[in-house]
């Protein structure tokens, strides 16, 4: 978890948030999707506000954070490249593709780059097997995207 | 090869959010004949021999009719869209290419079952097709298709989008069910069944997407007309998701029962380069059955499959070529296990990790023969004793590799070389 303090703004939404969905049987993870949206991740700090604002223990709310892949408890580079590595775009060259972003990116999977811009994810499945292998940006799909493509494809998030 | 369109009828023509084209293609007439007649609905589903497309094949009628007759004051429909196992695609091309078929084969569901709220439970990362449904479910509530008395008559139904955060273990029922009330999508150990006892403790219709989407198909062509298609067990269409080494990859539409060998030559185009095929992985994803080449003449339907023992599961085929290792391919799918194990149960936290481990070190060429044995044994463990069907499945293509192509394994215990593949 990261240790960085909400700005104002932040803390705000997360409590408008969290007043909204008082009351609305279920709605944590809908609260943590929304609040990552604002924090774009989750730190410490929006967990406990939550935790708080809900009267759902700490723990709980932790619980469900940590178990969902889609939830962040670091924080990410602006554009977060997510590299499919499951059987179908393995077979098409996925691994070299991710190798590839390695290289040009001078980080490994899991890292962000100093300058705050990418971050690089090896992902199960993406659910873009006929664009296999493929790559998701932020929200937007990519593929295929083969190695010796890794390049180019970069340029476009300068 | 002709595909035959029920359930793509509409997809890639026209505009997917349109009421006015999907009505105008006799849209939301089966839900017009369920409101005006809801107790003939689970009849029709019945007689249709509608078998769920989500891996399970559970009779669809069946599961309907006891949520129905179950006492509670409230009852739910859940359209299962957490589509997440690599090599399964074709929920997500329904979604986006057709959205008004799930919605209403949702509605259809409520009428027939006496629910009033349904929740559409999508996968992480969908956003696009987020949007689209959002449209597509506000066209429906526009035209009387969703919301207070619907056409005119005395029934309410509602749907929620909720989307998922990434979890496979949201693609259990019981797992996706705790994800909708909020806490880790930890599988229940069942009974009791969703359909006695599902969200929030109520009776719960939870059907795959494609499932819901042939509703809408039987009352509106008619039992007879539906039955015509497929084979007498396993009547209507099933979508295939062509994947792998192959030239056309994508999503088809045919008959159950088609040939594989029909749908890797004529629709997929074969393997691209000139390769030859080497195997599929055959079923639900990377829980499929690892088959060779020599099995392209097996009609794809739940019973011929079920008879070698393969599963049919959502339909996914994924192609590989010579140059690919089932070895490699084999730890792959359980590394993709291993991290998805929601670690609830023992035999699935540890026994799935295990496997990819011995994989692992069959690929670095550490191998010793007994670990084939010990790989075996451990696989068979985990499939009988997981808690839920995830876990149960897991180990599939390991058992299948170890079948089919135990040749690579042996020579993988005798050789001391790296493979990279």
């Amino acid at each position: 978890m990261g240790s960085t303090a909400l700005t104002a703004q932040q803390e705000t939404r997360l409590r408008e948030l969290v007043t909204e969905c008082k009351d609305v049987p279920g709605a944590l993870l809908q609260v943590l999707e929304k609040a990552q949206e604002a924090c774009g991740y989750l730190p410490l700090e929006a967990l406990a506000l939550i935790a708080d604002g809900l009267a759902i223990p700490l723990a709980r709310v932790a619980g469900a954070a940590g178990f969902y892949p889609f939830f962040s408890g670091e924080k990410c580079g602006r554009y977060v490249i997510r590299m499919c590595r499951s059987a179908p775009c393995h077979v098409n060259g996925a691994a070299a593709t991710l190798r590839a972003l390695e290289d040009a990116l001078r980080i490994k999977v899991g890292e962000t780059t100093p300058d705050g811009r990418f971050t690089l994810q090896a992902y199960d499945c993406l659910g873009l097997c006929d664009r296999a292998p493929a790559v998701m940006v932020n929200d937007t799909v990519f593929g295929p995207v083969f190695s010796g493509d890794v390049k180019e494809f970069l340029t476009g998030f300068e | 090869m002709e595909e035959t369109r029920l359930i793509l009828k509409h997809v890639g023509k026209g505009d997917p959010l349109s009421f006015k084209e999907y009505a105008a293609a006799g849209g939301y007439e089966g839900l017009r004949k369920a409101v005006a007649a809801p107790e003939a609905v689970i009849e029709a589903v019945s007689a249709s021999g509608l078998r769920g497309r989500g891996g399970a094949g559970f009779p669809v009628g069946l599961k309907w009719k006891t949520v129905r007759d179950a006492a509670a004051d409230r009852r739910y429909v859940v359209c299962n869209a957490e589509e997440s196992e690599p090599g399964t695609i074709k929920d997500r091309v329904i979604l986006s290419g057709d959205p008004h078929a799930v919605i209403e084969g949702m509605a259809i569901c409520g009428a027939a079952v006496g629910a009033d709220r349904g929740f559409l439970c999508l996968r992480a990362g969908c956003r696009q097709a987020r949007d689209t449904i959002e449209k597509a479910l506000s066209e429906a509530r526009t035209n009387g298709c969703l919301g207070k008395g619907i056409l005119g008559s005395r029934f309410d139904f509602d749907i929620g989008i909720r989307a998922g955060a990434g979890a496979y273990a949201c693609g259990e029922e019981t797992g996706l069910i705790e994800s909708l009330e909020g806490n880790r999508a930890e599988p229940r150990l069942k009974p009791p069944y969703p359909a006695f006892a599902g969200l929030w403790g109520r009776p719960t219709v939870i059907n795959n997407v494609e499932t819901l989407a042939n509703i809408p198909v039987i009352l509106r062509i008619g039992v007879d007309a539906y039955r015509k298609v497929g084979t007498e067990q396993c009547p209507g269409t099933k979508l295939f998701t062509l994947c792998g080494n192959i030239s056309n990859p994508g999503v088809y539409e045919f008959p159950m029962g088609v040939r594989l060998r029909r749908l890797f030559e004529d629709v997929g185009g074969g393997c691209p380069n000139g390769k030859r095929l080497k195997g599929i992985q055959v079923g639900g994803g990377a829980s499929g059955a690892f088959v060779t080449a020599d099995l392209l003449d097996l009609p794809l339907d739940m019973e011929s499959c079920a008879a070698a023992e393969i599963p049919l599961g959502t339909g996914s085929l994924m192609f590989f070529d010579e140059d690919a290792d089932v070895i490699a391919l084999c730890r792959l799918c359980m590394a993709f296990f291993a991290d998805e194990s929601c670690a609830k149960c023992t035999p699935c936290r540890y026994g799935n990790k295990r496997i990819a481990d011995i994989l692992g070190s069959l690929l670095s060429g550490k191998g010793r023969e007994e670990d084939l044995e010990q790989l075996g044994k451990l696989s068979d463990y985990v499939s009988r004793n997981s808690l839920c069907r995830l876990g149960q499945v897991a180990p599939t293509p390991v058992l299948s590799a170890l079948r089919n192509f135990r040749d690579e394994f042996v020579k993988a215990c005798a050789s001391q070389k790296t493979v990279t593949a």
